[in-house]
């Protein structure tokens, strides 16, 4: 179906599937139950996964398939939301320009950097390529501060000039971004009984980006290209001594992959129109090399999953306070009380990056294949029978 | 003439922090093959071994003076350090004063300790895989680390003073016959630039004039023939990590006088001391020490108000512009070795 | 946590049909009149402070003090402030009858991060109102947000002139002070402390904020007679600073003024100071530092060398007006030390906005912007104050301060040298250091 082998297309489905009803899935308790504090089912959150899912895919394209580790792919993540701001700013508030301007950009840009990082292979090139990342950080954040508003971000304000759309509209309100007149940010709610479910045209939006996205990558993997780099990840010497120039291969897979970073910021840009430096600092790099390796480096369905466990942990962990969790213990006698919320605490709220620490060190020690590996093992744990079978799936790593 | 020789001054000083970080890092890189994001990790601890050293000496006895009173309007409770009640006033504030040097006998042994449990408890087993999963892992150990520093002292940065003795500054220029106060260093942070000689010529002597050290080095260049001739190689490296926490370790201490620690020093460092070695070459020790002069001392030059006025904004990615340059003109950086992580 | 999101521009079916999804017709549409309408018995304000990174614990005072406001608006606790402040609508009964609580969240001091913090709390948590925050390219973004989602932003510690300058929006509120009035009320101060030849050398942060301050206080103290012989930007992610001191030791400038913040501050002053500036003498007067924003927590990192330098702050622990000891007293005793000037900013900010709510007797954004545009109000802790209408910001005094040479304790680091009357710091709106934004209109989502 559609190009794709059986296994491949039974994973599309199952991504599509989830996607769709992420904002069930993702809202398992009653809003006004106390294990709300865990839902994620809230439009923001949603359209993060899938940006950042969209973002690690990318990634996964040259890191998984070619073993070149960049260390600066949120430069093209940060180029592709100022390019989108831009196109809002001047032109109109409709996402398609923004993102078709912010892909090409970041697809040139990551030409260029590419091109002169590429001559160099191992830590040398993860090193050019943070160098090149943290320089447009640093220049965004001070020298650039026209192009880019520095600090604060680039933000629309009420007298751009949006020549095809509209400058502020009738109620005095900066307008807001749409796909030919479908808002992004409309939500509309369903409640069921306690629960509530939210449906956000921009998460959905995502959502159809994150498929095609995905099964751009898939293609991707298993075409001759795609062997072709995980040739060069094997071992670029003999493919070179067969007289074969590896160099078009890997630049057009960091090219595609910046591409797709340009992407996802591309839509960050159009569900919440703003663009912040930050987001090309080296930690934002590194954030995505994480998400990779933690969801399984080299596996289609791994770096969407590695995106989603930070960003849970980064937006739902960080919430938790003091308060809540005594709210969750208070049925217990008040000294146990304290002393769990106390030992709680180093976890949750301010506490978050400590846990997200002693996760990571947890998941690379025990499923050195990354959180796919993980569920390889539940699912081979629950299906002991065709175990033999469940390994040869398509979440097996490149190698 | 003389702006010049401030800013070589203020190069060389820079760079004795790259340099000495740099150099554990290749310690480790070289001798274990192991990408340390931890390592910017052991400089921060090594800085928190200064301040804590200074806490526990001003542990304190509360004395009430009726005749004051605090925020709230209560007596005020003058506190008082134990140190100077057992020893006097004096002699009890002099130990104080000299926490930081203090802090140097202190520290070695935690930080050899903080090495090897590290290497012992979970690099060992890093050592076959990937370099993606040291990454990650020696991440989230920093991230560990960091985040237990800042519960128990906070985010904000903590003053560890030098003692009075180093406070002031030393005319250079008076010496050198420039004008008096045109040329004038602070003392420590000479002293600073000489304990980094002197711990970078104490690891080169060690590993170039010691049995031990020449074992080390062959382990570096060809690690199975060495395993192959009967040699414990694994003991030895567990013994070079712990000697390069300690590096790290005690260029941390002596840098809390220069600008006071916090949580997160460490992660400010790591990326530029990668850069350093990277572009001083992959396993080679020299190359480092090298590298983190140079980037030092380019560093100040381009922060120099002329040089600024030509290209703005060039202080703030000198550092990275001459790492691109160096690794185009230079393919294993300045005296990288071969087939070091070039895969 | 039990009011729903609606959201302005919900869509009628149709539209999201178009967009490929048949939708059954279960949907609840918005039938409130405003983004979180709160219709149960409890009101959601969201507290969206840093909480790692370099600000984590001025977040973390921050959040003690929203933790007590929210007690004291519930009627526990001594009450503090609202037993002094000049409106007496609030009665300890939460918000209208409505007990308060609250959500928190990380801003990570990144712009990003708080918006997505704060997105959070609206979409999820049904915050009615946002506060918080310790920097200004967070408070703008965040500022930004509430406009566009239709809630209250009630800023927390943000100093550039650009938050109720250039980036001002309708829905957003400032209490604190800003780089301009830091300007005008130090640069009389230092020109009678040092007189007014003077030569000074700015070392700024180079991002916006640092550049708001550097204008503000080099136009303040040129306007005095003081000379400028150089503004120089220093990287926001430098920490050694040497390389911008030494070439001072060059020039013939006789007062250095850091136009630094938290980490960048401490680190120039101290180094600052290990290269003997304050020892120096030039054209026979004595070298001097100051520093135009101070805050007190930050200040302890730098410790010895904050001695006799001068600079400004919103508001001091030990001011001895009434409001100033009732907030004192009520937050030291449940916590033990003083608050920061970031705490007081935002336990005012809190009674603000839910004293204002009660006098519109609405939680509609539109109605509580409305109560306070122009709202004159007294015992805060900072004497008369007015919530300017035409940029919402606050006009009321500035402290003056300087380090306290004989500290008592570890938080006695500043003392107030003179409290400029608001007068002297009032500038008109359409000022040219605050000139380029709008307000636009006031949104209430839904």
């Amino acid at each position: 179906m559609l190009g794709l082998n059986k296994k491949d297309f039974t994973l599309l489905l199952i991504v599509a599937a989830l996607v769709v009803f992420a904002p069930f899935i993702l809202n398992p308790f009653p809003a006004d139950s106390a294990m709300a504090q865990f839902n994620a089912g809230y439009p923001d959150l949603m359209q993060r996964f899938v940006i950042f899912g969209i973002f690690a895919i990318g990634f996964n394209i040259l890191f998984g398939l070619t073993g070149y580790l960049s260390f600066g792919h949120a430069a093209f993540l940060g180029v592709g939301s100022y390019s989108a701001v831009w196109m809002f700013k001047l032109l109109s508030m409709n996402i398609v320009p923004a993102i078709i301007l912010s892909v090409i950009v970041s697809g040139l840009f990551a030409m260029l950097i590419g091109y002169i990082s590429l001559r160099r292979t191992g830590i040398y090139f993860s090193i050019l390529t943070l160098a090149f990342a943290e320089m447009s950080f640093r220049l965004a954040y001070s020298v650039l501060t026209p192009i880019t508003n520095g600090e604060t971000g680039l933000q629309l304000t009420l007298d751009d000039p949006r020549i095809l759309g509209e400058t502020a509209t009738a109620t005095g309100s900066i307008p807001v971004t749409n796909f030919f007149g479908i808002e992004m940010r409309a939500t509309e709610v369903m409640n069921v009984g306690g629960w509530s479910f939210q449906f956000n045209n921009g998460y959905y939006m995502c959502a159809i980006v994150l498929l095609l996205a995905f099964y751009l990558a898939i293609r991707i993997f298993r075409s001759p290209f795609g062997m072709m780099l995980r040739a060069v990840k094997s071992n670029q010497q003999r493919m070179n001594y067969t007289g074969l120039n590896t160099k078009p291969y890997t630049l057009a897979a960091f090219v595609i992959s910046g591409m797709y970073a340009g992407l996802a910021g591309g839509l960050m840009a159009s569900m919440d129109p703003l663009a912040g430096a930050e987001r090309m600092q080296w930690t934002a790099s590194g954030e995505v090399v994480l998400m990779t390796i933690l969801g399984g480096a080299g596996t289609l369905i791994g770096p969407v999953l590695g995106a989603g466990f930070i960003k849970y942990f980064e937006n739902i962990f960080s919430k938790i306070n003091e308060q809540v969790l005594h709210s969750w213990f208070h049925a217990l006698p008040d000294g146990i009380e304290n002393a769990v919320v106390w030992v709680l605490e180093h976890f949750v709220g301010s506490g978050w990056h400590l846990t997200l620490g002693l996760l990571f060190m947890l998941v690379v020690t025990f499923l050195p294949g990354g959180l796919v590996e993980g569920g390889q093992r539940l699912g081979r744990l629950l299906r002991r029978k065709d175990a033999e079978k469940k390994t040869a799936t398509q979440s097996t790593p490149a190698e | 003439m003389d702006a010049i020789i401030l800013q070589i001054l203020n190069g060389l000083d820079k760079g004795s922090a790259y340099a000495l970080i740099a150099l554990g890092l290749t310690l480790i890189f070289g001798t274990l093959g192991v990408v340390n994001f931890a390592h910017g990790a052991l400089f921060m601890i090594g800085a928190f071994c200064a301040v804590s050293l200074n806490k526990l000496l001003n542990l304190s006895f509360e004395t009430v003076d009726p005749t004051r009173t605090d925020f709230l309007g209560n007596p005020l409770k003058v506190k008082t350090p134990y140190i100077e009640g057992w020893f006097g006033p004096d002699l009890g504030h002099a130990i104080i004063d000299w926490s930081v040097p203090l802090a140097i006998l202190f520290s070695i042994p935690i930080m050899i300790a903080v090495g090897f449990i590290m290497e012992r408890g979970l690099i060992k087993h890093f050592y076959r895989r990937p370099h993606a999963d040291q990454i990650l892992v020696t991440f989230g150990l920093a991230i560990v680390l960091q985040e237990l520093i800042k519960h128990y002292y906070g985010a904000n940065p903590i003053q560890t003073p030098a003692p009075d003795a180093f406070k002031g500054s030393f005319d250079f220029g008076a010496m050198m016959g420039f004008d008096p106060n045109t040329i004038i260093y602070p003392y420590w942070r000479m002293i600073y630039f000489a304990f980094a000689a002197v711990i970078i010529g104490g690891v080169f002597a060690f590993l170039q004039f010691t049995t031990f050290g020449m074992v080390v080095r062959a382990g570096m260049a060809d690690r199975e023939t060495v395993g192959l001739l009967g040699i414990n190689i694994d003991k030895r490296f567990t013994i070079m990590f712990g000697l390069a926490a300690a590096v790290a370790g005690l260029a941390g201490v002596m840098y809390a006088p220069i600008n006071s620690p916090n949580y997160h020093m460490g992660m400010d460092f790591l990326v530029l001391s990668f850069v350093v070695v990277v572009v001083g070459g992959m396993g080679s020790l020299p190359g480092a020490v090298a590298a983190g002069f140079l980037l030092g001392i380019l560093e100040s030059f381009a922060s120099m108000n002329e040089i600024k006025s030509i290209i703005p904004g060039i202080d703030q990615i000198v550092i990275y512009v001459a790492a691109i340059v160096i690794l185009l003109a230079r393919p294993r950086g300045l005296l990288g070795r071969r087939g070091v992580m070039e895969d | 946590m039990t009011n729903f999101l609606t959201r302005r521009g919900l869509l009628k079916t149709g539209a999201v049909t178009g967009a490929g999804l048949a939708l059954p017709t279960i949907f609840t549409s918005g039938a409130s009149a405003f983004t979180n309408e709160p219709t149960g018995g409890t009101v959601t304000l969201g507290f969206n402070v840093p909480q790692s990174g370099p600000y984590a614990d001025e977040g973390a005072d921050e959040l003690r003090a929203f933790q007590l406001a929210v007690e004291h608006l519930n009627g526990e606790g001594d009450g503090g402030m609202m037993q002094t402040f000049s409106s007496q609508v609030l009665e300890g009964n939460g918000i209208l009858g409505k007990k308060v609580e609250y959500v928190t969240g990380d801003t990570q001091t990144k712009s990003d991060a708080a918006r997505a913090s704060a997105k959070s709390m609206i979409e999820k948590d049904g915050a009615v109102m946002i506060s918080g925050g310790s920097s200004s390219g967070v408070a703008v973004a965040v500022q930004g947000l509430c406009q566009e989602a239709g809630v209250i932003f009630m800023a927390g510690l943000t100093h550039s002139n650009d938050t109720t300058g250039k980036d001002k929006k309708a829905n957003g509120f400032r209490h604190f002070f800003n780089a301009y009035m830091s300007g005008a009320a130090l640069a009389p101060v230092l020109a009678s402390q040092y007189g007014t030849d003077r030569k000074a050398y700015h070392l700024t942060a180079d991002y916006t904020w640092g550049w708001t301050q550097e204008e503000s206080i080099k136009a303040a103290t040129e306007s005095l007679g003081w000379e400028t012989v150089n503004t120089v930007r220093t990287p926001l992610a430098a920490t050694d600073f040497s390389s911008y001191i030494t070439p001072i030791l060059q020039t013939d400038a006789d007062v250095l003024i850091l136009n630094h913040y938290g980490g960048n501050m401490v680190n120039s002053l101290t180094n600052a100071v290990q290269f003997g500036l304050r020892e120096k003498m030039v054209n026979g007067k004595q070298f001097e530092i100051v520093v135009p924003l101070y805050s007190r927590l930050m200040a302890r990192g730098a410790g010895e060398n904050v001695k006799g330098i001068f600079g400004s702050t919103n508001w001091h622990w030990s001011l001895q007006d009434a409001g100033s000891q009732a907030f004192v007293k009520s937050f030291g005793t449940k916590y033990g030390f003083p608050p920061s000037q970031a705490a007081h900013t935002c336990y005012v900010q809190t009674l603000l906005y839910a004293d204002a709510v009660a006098r519109a007797g609405s939680f509609n954004p539109c109605a509580v912007a409305e109560a306070l545009e122009g709202y004159e109000f007294d015992g805060l802790g900072n004497g008369k104050t007015l919530y300017r209408a035409d940029d919402h910001q606050c006009f009321k005094d500035v402290l003056v301060v300087k380090g306290k040479d004989n500290p008592t304790s570890e938080f006695d680091l500043l003392e107030v040298v003179e409290v400029t009357p608001v007068d002297q710091v009032t500038y008109a709106p359409d000022h040219p250091m605050f000139s380029g934004g709008a307000l636009g209109s006031c949104n209430a989502g839904a």
